[in-house]
């Protein structure tokens, strides 16, 4: 597949004179492909003149950035101290079982990713997670299921 | 004539409930019953406790009825009953917990939280906002930075350093231009403050970090603050432009002549960008990885130039210690910490949520008060995880430990940024070591050996235990490794590593011994050990094991005791966090 390269140039256009720009370029060309393809790694190298590694580097240091599409909705799990103690692995599996899903790799519909997060600072609701912006707590093995529902195609006929 | 208020926290813990269609729901009712003019609606932070959505209905001269657990639905019966009839919605009127929660706190940072509208600066103002900003231009900036040190405010970010004297360094370095850094990147599992705080008061940080750019003579500000949090970045960006728009921020900051702005850079998801030369080179657009110090960043940190790192909680205290005085603030708290300091209470604790103390408070004062005790009365307390993944697991023994920095860096956890799980008999602490050290090895940037290689090596030993793998062997080669670890690691992240295993060896030592000789997890946590087995001599036939189980594995009727079909059970252990008796081995 042949990636449009236009988004990305005009974001490296926007940022190129200001110094300390590359992690929110990235964010941004994230915001605009949903992953960082190869060809803009290469691009903002060249725009930039550093070396492909050095945007590489900055790419697999930070937890936030793909390398590679994801599904459409992004599910993460958190897996904070307390999300931990109230279940939130069990959680986890169970998630990834269900969806049949490897973290990292979105699944085979397309339609979900699966990530375990570090802790999503909602202790007070563990064990939680978050599709896309939508925060959900107290999760229970039992509502993961309507949870997910409402993200498959079937679900926004209804 | 002044408004009822209708205060509806909206958090993110408020939001996921539907706080937002409920508010459009009251919105639609005090139209239809042409009620606008009497009552507001003021969308604000969260107030701290977990109970979905809050929300009070407040008259001007101080009477206020508070509703929990309210749904979107609701809106229609508050304003049937409460707002035309005048009588209280009885069965969503909060209980006793609530009382108890916010009974026994002292809220100083919290104050605002759940009371204004913190996208909105006139709210802020109106309960006294910016005045310490007033005062503090009236003063000479090294005054400024003096009020703060007598103050004794220290750092509320993990290592506790002394702010008011990080700002006089700071001062005092030579250069012409300097920076404020505010810490956002709350990446402690188990924090949630300064996602809160700036949540739900953002104008207070930015208050504290004009306060602090006047006193070190800086021009310039950050807001580091974590991606993980898109409401606190939201909600900071309308902040900082509306405190532009009043000119308290810009060329002439209350036409003083003293420049100050704010830009907010967010994380991109690294634990170790909380350590303040990380987050630097983060900002700076780098791998954030730590560089030794000194040179510290009061000396020289971003773009080299010197600059001040302070927390999110550290800047919000600022403001009050300017406005009610150093000796105000000093009296609260104990030698050597002073001030009141907010709690993240989270775990198998009836009351989760934020909780702000002052200072020498005991654990038991904090778990057992506002925290109400135990989620699960039949299942005991066993351990308080403080500090994050640089803390450590206290046992029952220690819980009149009086909460100050001193106190509790003795039992061997830190203070950090005030992260509380509390953990009940259901949490294996061999398991919670192992889940520590998970994080850390994750999160370590790989620059120093003792912290790439060396935690590595003790997370395998702890996955070995945990595995039913574990060797006699294992503990001395723990016992050896942390404090190696400990002394020659880079940076804070690897410094305070060991911590969780070093307190775990400490106060749980006979849960290491049966891992290792029994092969037992008396928790029932690590899976390898777990048989998902009923012990009959514990089981009550309660049949709930039977109602959580998605597998259909469990076999129960009545006036039986329950069993486990091993061929079906995936190991969920939805039985055994359910089973009140802990009866499933």
């Amino acid at each position: 597949m042949k990636i449009d390269l236009s988004a990305a140039k005009k974001l490296v256009k926007k940022y190129r004179a200001k110094k300390g720009v590359l992690i929110p370029l990235l964010q941004d060309v994230q915001a605009s492909y949903g992953y960082v393809p190869a060809e803009v790694i290469t691009l903002i190298a060249k725009e930039f003149g550093i070396y492909p590694v050095d945007v590489y580097g900055i790419l697999t240091f930070y937890a936030q950035f793909y390398l590679t599409p994801q599904g459409k909705h992004i599910i993460k799990v958190c897996q904070g101290t307390a999300c931990h103690v109230m279940g939130g692995k069990e959680l986890l599996d169970y998630v990834a079982d269900k969806l049949g899903a490897a973290e990292g790799k979105p699944t085979k519909d397309g339609l979900f990713s699966l990530e375990r997060v570090a802790c999503l600072g909602c202790c007070g609701m563990a064990p939680a997670i978050v599709v896309d912006q939508d925060f959900y707590g107290r999760c229970t093995i039992q509502t993961i299921k309507g949870i997910l529902d409402k993200y498959r195609p079937s679900a926004k006929r209804s | 004539m002044k408004k009822i208020k209708i205060l509806i926290c909206m958090g993110t813990s408020g939001l996921s409930a539907g706080a937002e269609a409920l508010a459009k729901n009251l919105e639609m009712e005090l139209k239809r019953h042409k009620l606008a003019e009497k009552y507001q609606i003021v969308r604000t932070g969260d107030r701290g406790l977990f109970r979905d959505i809050l929300v009070d209905i407040a008259a001007p001269g101080g009477d206020r009825v508070t509703y929990e657990y309210v749904k979107p639905e609701d809106a229609a019966r508050i304003t049937e009953r409460h707002l035309l009839r005048g009588e209280p919605v009885k069965e969503l009127l909060a209980g006793e917990d609530y009382k108890r929660f916010f009974a026994g706190q002292m809220r100083v940072v919290l104050a605002n939280c759940g009371e204004i509208d913190p996208e909105n600066i006139e709210d802020y103002i109106a309960c006294g906002g910016y005045k310490a900003l007033a005062l503090a231009l009236a003063m000479a900036p090294e005054k400024v930075a003096e009020e703060v040190k007598s103050s004794g405010l220290r750092g509320r970010g993990g290592a506790g350093f002394l702010t008011g004297l990080k700002w006089e360094f700071c001062r005092a370095a030579e250069g012409d231009v300097k920076y404020v850094i505010c810490n956002g990147d709350e990446g402690d599992p188990g924090a949630f403050m300064d996602r809160s705080i700036l949540e739900g008061d953002p104008q207070a940080v930015i208050e504290g970090m004009i306060i602090a750019g006047y006193a070190i003579g800086a021009c310039e500000g950050y807001v580091y603050c974590r991606a993980e949090y898109p409401l606190a970045i939201k909600r900071l960006e309308k902040a900082i432009a509306q405190a532009r728009k009043k000119g308290f921020l810009g060329k002439s900051v209350f036409k003083s002549g003293f420049p100050f702005d704010i830009k907010i850079k967010q994380g991109a998801g690294a634990f170790v960008c909380g350590e303040e030369t990380a987050l630097i080179a983060s900002i700076e657009g780098r791998r954030g990885m730590p560089v030794p110090r000194p040179p510290f960043p009061a000396q020289q940190g971003l773009w080299g130039k010197p600059t001040i790192i302070n927390n999110v909680e550290t800047f919000a205290n600022v403001g009050h210690i300017l406005t009610k005085g150093a000796k105000w603030f000093s009296a609260i708290g104990p030698e050597g910490s002073k001030g009141t300091k907010v709690f993240a209470l989270a775990g198998k604790v009836k009351n989760t949520g934020l909780v702000e103390v002052p200072m020498g408070t005991t654990l038991r004062a904090l778990i057992f008060g506002p925290g109400g005790g135990m989620l699960h009365k039949n299942i005991g307390f066993k351990g308080v995880q403080i500090g994050g993944p640089s803390g450590g697991c206290l046992p029952e023994s220690l819980l009149d430990t009086p909460i100050d920095y001193e106190s509790i860096t003795r039992t061997g956890a830190i203070m950090g940024s005030g992260g509380m799980v509390v953990m009940d008999k259901l949490t294996c602490m061999v398991d919670m070591a192992r889940f520590f050290l998970d994080f850390t090895v994750s999160e370590s940037c790989g620059k120093c050996v003792p912290c790439r290689v060396g935690l590595k090596r003790m997370l395998e030993a702890l996955e070995e235990i945990c595995g039913g793998e574990g060797r006699p062997s294992h503990l001395e080669f723990l016992r050896e490794m942390a404090p190696a670890i400990k002394d020659t690691a880079l940076c804070g992240l690897g410094n305070t590593a060991p911590n969780s295993v070093l307190t775990t060896l400490r106060y749980f030592p006979e849960e290491y011994k049966e891992h290792i000789e029994e092969k037992v997890c008396r928790a029932s946590v690590c899976l390898p050990l777990v048989k998902f087995e009923v012990m009959e001599n514990k089981c009550i036939k309660c049949g709930r094991c039977l109602s959580v189980c998605p597998a259909g594995a469990v076999v129960w009727q009545k006036k039986e005791y329950a069993g486990i079909d091993k061929g079906k059970c995936i190991k969920c252990k939805a039985c055994i966090n359910i089973c009140p008796v802990m009866a499933i081995k």
